[in-house]
């Protein structure tokens, strides 16, 4: 058993009380009643039945939240085959191509991507709009995937694929029946992980996004331009408790510490 | 294990196999690498006013007579550009110094979050991982939004320092480089803090003891046997901020001011506001230059130990 020292216990909750405050303090003004964001006019539901009626931002959160959900789950495709490909296969050749181009857009500054990206669609003369933020998002994101999968294969016990094999199970169905159930929880982590920060993404969907394709983020950074707004509070408020509940309630289905751990765990622990 | 690998590599080089490592090549390249390519191309043409508002320097269909005529015709007037007015330089000035700055302030705030993290009691452990993971998935436009209510000038920490009696008249947050240290700290904690966390957690505790039994003082057993082990981690955390941050646009665009822009802001406004794609496809590729050196020691981090030795 570990002394929790007093220095420990405190750095600990300083840097707590540093993340969460501002989120709290945001939701807090979310139910304020004064139109004056900083005034306190006692508590109020005002600004969240104002968001109901406003369609143009309900219809933003649904293209929003349709690209996530296609581009979560093609870069999960995706994102799994890289991982195998990069622990499974040993040498090949362009390997380092191939891992140079996984890990590369998990630091390149958005601004790059996005503008490389754009340039692309420009080239190819593609109409610009939901799908070219799709695929631009796919791009984005598969890399995460690949880090989370490939952090839960590495630890996995090839031999269990072997025996599979060995008994005349051909590869295709050990990867359905072996591999894939046990690495199933980092690559439900990966998908999530994946989810979230394309619902999150502005600068990569500001390029590549064109008439008719205005996502919440972008609605959201043209309204906040502007200043504090309370109808933006309540927005956030709702984003956040989304985010909340499905993190918090993944966490308790599957096993709290794996998933976590295998989620952003497996993408800042190398 | 490795001869392991050996062995169903072989017995799995069918087109099933192959399939496996062609479908994400194929679209990393088209979608990743080839849109690069046409960046770099890009900031060798012309400026036009014209739709898209460039003149391209180079026809594949014109062939090898072609491509040399390009090359001839390369203009370098972006980069001579970038390189004369000062706008650009100080603005790439701009973007390594915050980066720089706010890297340190990450580590000297990350690293003892991350170690009282390491030692919290184990029961404990998976609930404060969770609670400094969590703020991370809720959208970065939110938490950076959220800063702005307080930092406004009648925000609330205007209104705390003024019932407190520290200010007489409410200082100007918003807009300052001390609001756009305070946002990137904010939003870039746990990218430090969970690689040094990760590191600090599988540290061999004995060796402290050992230290200790052999009269290290603590402070000294903490710089001598802690600090080395924890390099990892830390080399992880730096480069996994350092390289975003001098990219970074919508931090220093909502909270910062438009006085010196980072380099991001540059592109950006180059882009969407003057419509020069000429020269902001060179600013871009002015920026990977720089950050060339950190992105390749991060990889070959990541080619070597792609587990985080776990």
């Amino acid at each position: 058993m570990r002394k929790a020292s007093w220095f420990n216990v405190g750095s600990v909750a300083l840097g707590l009380a540093f993340l969460y405050l501002p989120i709290v303090i945001l939701v807090i003004y979310s139910f304020n009643a004064s139109r004056l964001v900083t005034v306190w006019g006692g508590w109020s539901t005002r600004w969240y039945s104002e968001l109901i009626a406003d369609r143009a931002m309900l219809e933003s959160a649904w293209v929003t939240l349709r690209i996530a959900l296609l581009s979560a789950t093609a870069a999960t495709v995706l994102g799994t085959l890289a991982a195998i490909a990069l622990v499974r296969f040993g040498r090949f050749r362009g390997r380092l191509l191939f891992s140079g181009m996984v890990y590369a857009p998990l630091v390149m500054p958005e601004v790059i991507t996005g503008l490389a990206l754009l340039l692309l669609f420009v080239a190819v003369d593609v109409d610009r709009g939901f799908w070219t933020i799709t695929i631009a998002h796919t791009t984005l994101i598969t890399c995460f995937v690949t880090v989370v999968v490939q952090s839960r294969l590495v630890t996995f016990d090839v031999s269990l694929e072997e025996a599979a094999m060995d008994l005349g199970c051909p590869p295709l169905r050990t990867f359905l029946t072996v591999t894939l159930p046990l690495i199933w929880p980092a690559v439900a982590a990966g998908w999530m992980l994946a989810f979230t920060l394309s619902l999150d993404d502005l600068v990569v969907a500001s390029f590549t996004t064109g008439p008719g394709a205005t996502t919440l983020p972008i609605r959201i950074y043209s309204e906040v331009r502007l200043g504090v707004k309370p109808e933006i509070n309540a927005i956030c408020s709702i984003l956040i408790a989304i985010v909340a509940t499905g993190i918090v309630g993944a966490s308790l289905l599957a096993k709290f510490h794996d998933v976590g751990r295998g989620g952003i765990g497996g993408l800042a622990a190398r | 294990m490795h001869g392991a690998i050996k062995k169903r590599g072989e017995h799995n080089r069918s087109w099933g196999a192959r399939l496996i490592v062609l479908v994400p090549y194929l679209w990393l390249a088209t979608f990743f690498l080839l849109p690069f390519l046409i960046v770099v191309k890009i900031s060798f043409s012309h400026t036009a006013i014209a739709q898209p508002p460039y003149t391209p320097v180079f026809d594949p269909a014109a062939g090898w007579e072609g491509l040399k005529q390009a090359l001839s015709a390369l203009s370098f007037e972006n980069y001579a550009l970038l390189a004369s007015d000062w706008l650009y330089l100080a603005s790439y000035l701009k973007s390594l110094e915050v980066a720089a700055g706010s890297t340190l302030l990450l580590l000297l705030i990350g690293f003892p979050l991350a170690y009282g993290m390491a030692r919290t009691p184990r029961r404990w452990q998976p609930i404060v991982f969770v609670l400094v993971v969590l703020p991370f998935w809720t959208s970065f436009l939110i938490r950076i939004y959220a800063w702005i209510n307080i930092l406004q000038r009648d925000g609330l920490l205007n209104q705390v320092l003024l019932a407190l009696g520290i200010v007489d008249a409410p200082p100007a947050w918003l807009s300052t480089d001390t609001a756009v240290y305070i946002g990137i700290v904010y939003s870039y904690l746990p990218f430090m803090v969970l690689p040094i966390y990760a590191t600090l957690e599988k540290m061999d505790e004995t060796l402290i003891e050992a230290a200790a039994d052999l009269g290290c003082p603590n402070w000294r057993a903490f710089w001598l046997v802690t600090v080395p082990l924890s390099r990892p981690g830390v080399v992880a955390g730096v480069l996994l901020c350092f390289i975003p941050i001098v990219g970074e646009f919508v931090i220093p665009d909502l909270l910062g001011s438009s006085q010196t822009m980072m380099i991001g802001q540059t592109l950006w406004t180059e882009f969407f506001g003057n419509k020069d794609w000429p020269v902001s496809s060179a600013v871009a590729v002015v920026l990977l230059c720089l950050l060339v050196v950190p992105i390749v020691i991060y990889q070959q981090m990541e080619t070597r130990d792609p587990a985080g030795g776990r």
